[in-house]
């Protein structure tokens, strides 16, 4: 039997369609009425809530947490002041990597960490001496994402302090009688919240959320439309763009962070001290440039992709659908060099846009690789060129 | 306006094509300016908050033909550009039911299997033979016209490539091609369904603009023509940009803009001025002289050849054929602001079915019945209405839980037998709004504010002649090779350096940029060989 989210009472009337995706073994609408691009554009035009209840969440606690944290995260948490929150990774000590998400510092002995993927066994296992404590708080916690350009005035509406919420800030606040915290996080590159509330006021949240968006065009969205968001935002997503390197059966399946684009976490590494798990492999990764990948944004070539198939006599097709099975790149000279982990025709960017990982050597941005495409039964490929992520970056997601 | 007063391109009329066309040739690095005659550029493509807070599409409210190309070569993305999708189409029926169509086709199977199983079937087959047929049509829409009076090399090469391309098409297609554009759209949809509700919603596509009933021949080249587009890659659908028509000439005025066109606003061209059978520039109302080797009409055939140039000018076989060509505007807006959204008997307390269009025109009688009406000179008694309700999928167009309705009417002839718009204008807009309140009882007390918008005043305030919306009827003989007139297809006038680049050449109306484009082709074409002529 699948389990149900907090706000499964209130989605499954809205849910027309029928369709539900299992997400950790819950039901999660996959959407709700059946064009994606309804949803999609409540989330680039107005505001469409998410529930991202599904995520693993752990509460680390204890006067040693932050040491803790520091030592297992890749990016160093004592960079991260109280209310503040990181995208963060965890690796493995070959420098692969386990596993991404956000982690939310309350206090110096507080913090909670996301995941996609079950991970409390492995953090517990690496808890020693010291005083920390880690609890599954996975069920404890309803996860309702609120994203577009909507979102800040519709959640001010109920809690005026969300207007100040930073760029990954996050704060505990009331909506009406429900207490939450409200953090400026979010999946689809656009400004957003996540609220995190208690399972028994999941119901009571979703009425003053819903209820407050229903004159400003704000929709229930569903995975469909996550997942195509959070291409566009050049977010990657374990199972689809990597896989978590306790569970590879080869090096062929795990990926470092640099070769995922998670250089950025490293900045000052130099100067620091801290150790922490995959350190040392990374720092030998950077010195002598081993890595094999490097993940980038693609934008499809729009001229060749119609002349591809228009040669053909088709009309150049335009699907949102995400495609996460690979798709093989090529160079010039028709050497393999690299394969998408996520394609798509993206609507905001009119533009068919991938996240991929290509050699190295082609990963500046403007580095033309070639794409292969099946047409009429036969490969074909078309012209790409690396992009800068996030591909759809506006401004008002940090403002 | 910068003090030099030379320009290398001066573009008259700063609508979706004048943008698209001074856009094009800035980018190509001439110095470029667009003249528009109102206080905002768009033409009859712009948003207008007539009542306070709610934004209305004046005019043109939906988007489809926009070329693709254009969106990329003029980097739209960069600039704001944002098509949203109306997902589905609702059509009431006069005995209180409806026909919904949305994205999912098997639920469009579902619904149409209500009125007819048959049709329900035949949809299919319908949606194949058409998509085949815009596969064959889209490369004529594509590119310019071969001059079939033309006897250059390139001339003789281009029908060649025309000829290899119908050559090319299994005649089955071939012929539904030749059947749509000589055809009638009944005469098309018959061959296929039995359904009133399914024919009279499909069929009106095949009236929007044009002074056709839908059993009239010529109504299938209409049809065609609006099943050619594309939303945001969903072929043949309609969508509404954001900011409407309006957002959308805004993101082209900033992307002209930023390749260094300039745009000046509330200035009015009297004249181009020719010398020796060529351009030299513009005269501006108030007397001004600017000059340009370049200039570019935007305005429609008889305002390009018989206004802005003396006709004595021209070949008389040119005058003679804009002369005859036919505008005859017929079509209407109802522009309403709403206090909430209105209800359809049927379906109670649901809403979602207003983010697409509302098609008020239930049966191919009753369509017909309304073009009977402006056959003879009067409006129609029981109008066709394409509605949509902008704000239910772009929430900035009104505030918080009212609405903005556009409603497009069919028909209205610019010339009244016995009646004067001016007179006649309130007791239209009446007519419209008891049509609506008839399929959606409840609707009157919802409408905050109303703006009717004729012919005569979409000629006025736009400058279409005789308010036809495509800048020209779309009729066989005013298409292709002879859209404006035999011989003039390619964008060229009989004077040097002047140009046309609006709807009124090919491949015609819409919010499609095309012309804009083509032209622009043609002027940097006849540069570059000018130069090398040197």
């Amino acid at each position: 039997m699948f389990k149900t989210t907090p706000f499964y009472e209130r989605l499954a009337p809205l849910n027309e369609t029928g369709l539900w995706s299992q997400w950790s073994g819950y039901l999660v609408p996959r959407k709700f009425q059946m064009n994606d691009k309804v949803e999609y554009f409540a989330v680039r035009n107005s505001a469409a809530l998410f529930d991202t209840s599904p995520l693993y969440k752990y509460r680390i606690t204890g006067a040693d947490a932050e040491r803790f944290l520091a030592g297992v995260l890749a990016r160093d948490i004592r960079h991260c002041r109280d209310g503040q929150a990181q995208y963060t990774c965890w690796c493995d000590d070959r420098g692969f990597v386990i596993e991404d998400g956000v982690v939310f510092r309350t206090s110096a002995d507080d913090f909670m960490l996301t995941s996609a993927e079950p991970n409390f066994a492995y953090f517990k296992a690496l808890v020693g001496t010291l005083r920390v404590s880690i609890e599954d708080i996975s069920s404890d916690l309803g996860a309702l994402a609120v994203q577009g350009p909507r979102a800040r005035m519709l959640l001010a509406s109920l809690a005026p302090e969300v207007a100040d919420l930073k760029f990954f800030e996050h704060a505990q606040v009331k909506f009406g009688d429900v207490p939450a915290m409200v953090s400026r996080t979010g999946y689809t590159g656009d400004l957003g919240f996540e609220v995190w509330v208690a399972p028994h006021d999941g119901s009571a949240l979703w009425d003053l959320i819903a209820g407050a968006g229903k004159d400003l065009g704000v929709l229930p969205a569903g995975q469909n439309v996550l997942v195509m968001t959070r291409i566009e935002a050049g977010l990657i997503l374990i199972g689809a763009d990597f896989h978590s390197s306790r569970f590879a059966l080869s090096d062929h399946d795990s990926s470092t962070p640099l070769e995922l684009g998670f250089g950025w976490m490293f900045n000052g590494l130099a100067n620091s001290d801290r150790r922490f798990i995959g350190r040392t492999a990374i720092e030998r990764e950077i010195g002598d440039r081993t890595s094999r990948w490097k993940t980038v944004g693609l934008v499809v070539d729009w001229q060749d992709w119609n002349r591809v198939y228009q040669t053909e006599g088709l009309i150049p097709p335009k699907d949102i659908t995400p495609v996460t099975s690979e798709i093989m790149l090529y160079d010039d000279d028709g050497v393999h060099v690299g394969y998408t982990t996520s394609m798509m025709y993206s609507p905001i960017l009119q533009r068919h846009i991938a996240i991929g990982r290509v050699r190295p050597r082609l990963s500046s941005v403007g580095s033309r690789v070639h794409l292969e495409a099946t047409i009429h039964h036969r490969y074909r490929t078309v012209t790409t060129h690396v992009a800068k992520t996030a591909l759809f970056n506006p401004a008002r997601k940090t403002s | 306006m910068s003090t030099s007063r030379t320009y290398d391109a001066i573009v008259i009329g700063g609508g979706h094509n004048g943008l698209v066309n001074g856009a094009y040739l800035a980018k190509a690095g001439m110095k470029t300016l667009i003249i528009e005659r109102r206080h905002l550029v768009g033409g009859a493509a712009i948003t207008e908050e007539l009542y306070p807070g709610f934004h209305f599409t004046t005019f043109s409210y939906a988007l489809s033909l926009l070329r693709p190309e254009i969106i990329h070569e003029l980097h739209l993305v960069k600039h704001g550009f944002m098509p949203i999708q109306m997902s589905s189409s609702f059509a009431p029926m006069e005995d209180g039911d409806y026909l919904w169509q949305g994205s999912d086709r098997d639920e469009n199977i579902h619904e149409i299997a209500r009125h007819s199983r048959h049709d329900a079937d035949a949809m299919d087959q319908f949606d194949h033979d058409m998509h085949q047929i815009c596969q064959a049509m889209k490369p004529l829409m594509d590119s310019i016209p071969p001059n079939l009076f033309g006897n250059g090399p390139d001339d003789l090469l281009q029908l060649a490539d025309l000829a290899r391309h119908l050559k090319g098409l299994q005649p089955r297609v071939l012929h539904n091609c030749v059947r749509l554009l000589t055809g009638s759209a009944a005469d098309f949809l018959d061959d296929y369904f039995e359904s009133d509700i399914v024919k009279a919603t499909l069929a009106s596509s095949g009236i929007i603009g044009s002074k056709v009933g839908p059993r009239s021949q010529g109504s299938g080249l209409v049809l065609l023509f609006h099943k050619l587009g594309e939303v945001d890659g969903s072929f043949g659908s309609w969508g509404f940009h954001k900011g409407g028509n309006g957002g959308f000439t805004q993101v082209l005025a900033r992307a002209a803009q930023a390749f260094g066109a300039e745009i000046v606003l509330d200035t009015a061209v009297d004249h181009v001025i020719t010398s020796n059978g060529r351009t030299t520039g513009v005269a501006l109302a108030d007397g001004t002289e600017l000059n340009a080797a370049v200039v570019v009409s935007s305005l429609d055939p008889r305002r390009t050849f018989t206004q802005l140039v003396d006709p004595r000018e021209l070949p008389t076989e040119l005058v003679d054929n804009i002369r005859r060509f036919r505008f005859q505007g017929t079509s209407a807006k109802v522009n309403f602001a709403l206090d909430g959204l209105p209800s359809h008997p049927a379906l109670p307390g649901r809403v979602d079915h207003y983010r697409g269009f509302v098609n008020i025109g239930p049966t191919m009688d009753y369509l017909e019945h309304a073009y009977d009406d402006a056959k003879y000179g009067w409006y129609s008694r029981r109008p066709y209405i394409d509605g949509c309700i902008q704000s239910t999928v772009d929430p900035d167009m009104a505030p918080p839980g009212k609405h903005v309705m556009s409603c497009f009417v069919q028909y209205a002839p610019y010339e009244l037998k016995n009646g004067d718009w001016d007179v006649e204008r309130e007791g239209f807009g009446d007519v419209v709004e008891d049509t609506i309140e008839s399929f959606f009882p409840g609707f009157k007390r919802l409408v905050l504010h109303r703006e009717t918008v004729t012919p005569l005043d979409i000629e006025r305030v736009v400058g279409l002649s005789e308010g036809n919306i495509f800048a020209g009827e779309f009729l066989a003989p005013q298409m292709f090779f002879f859209r404006p007139a035999p011989g003039w297809n390619q964008y060229r006038t009989p004077i040097d350096g002047y140009y046309q680049c609006g709807s009124g050449t090919h491949p015609g109306g819409c919010v499609m940029g095309a012309p804009g484009r083509f032209a622009s082709q043609q002027i940097l074409a006849d540069a570059a060989r000018s130069t090398s002529a040197r």
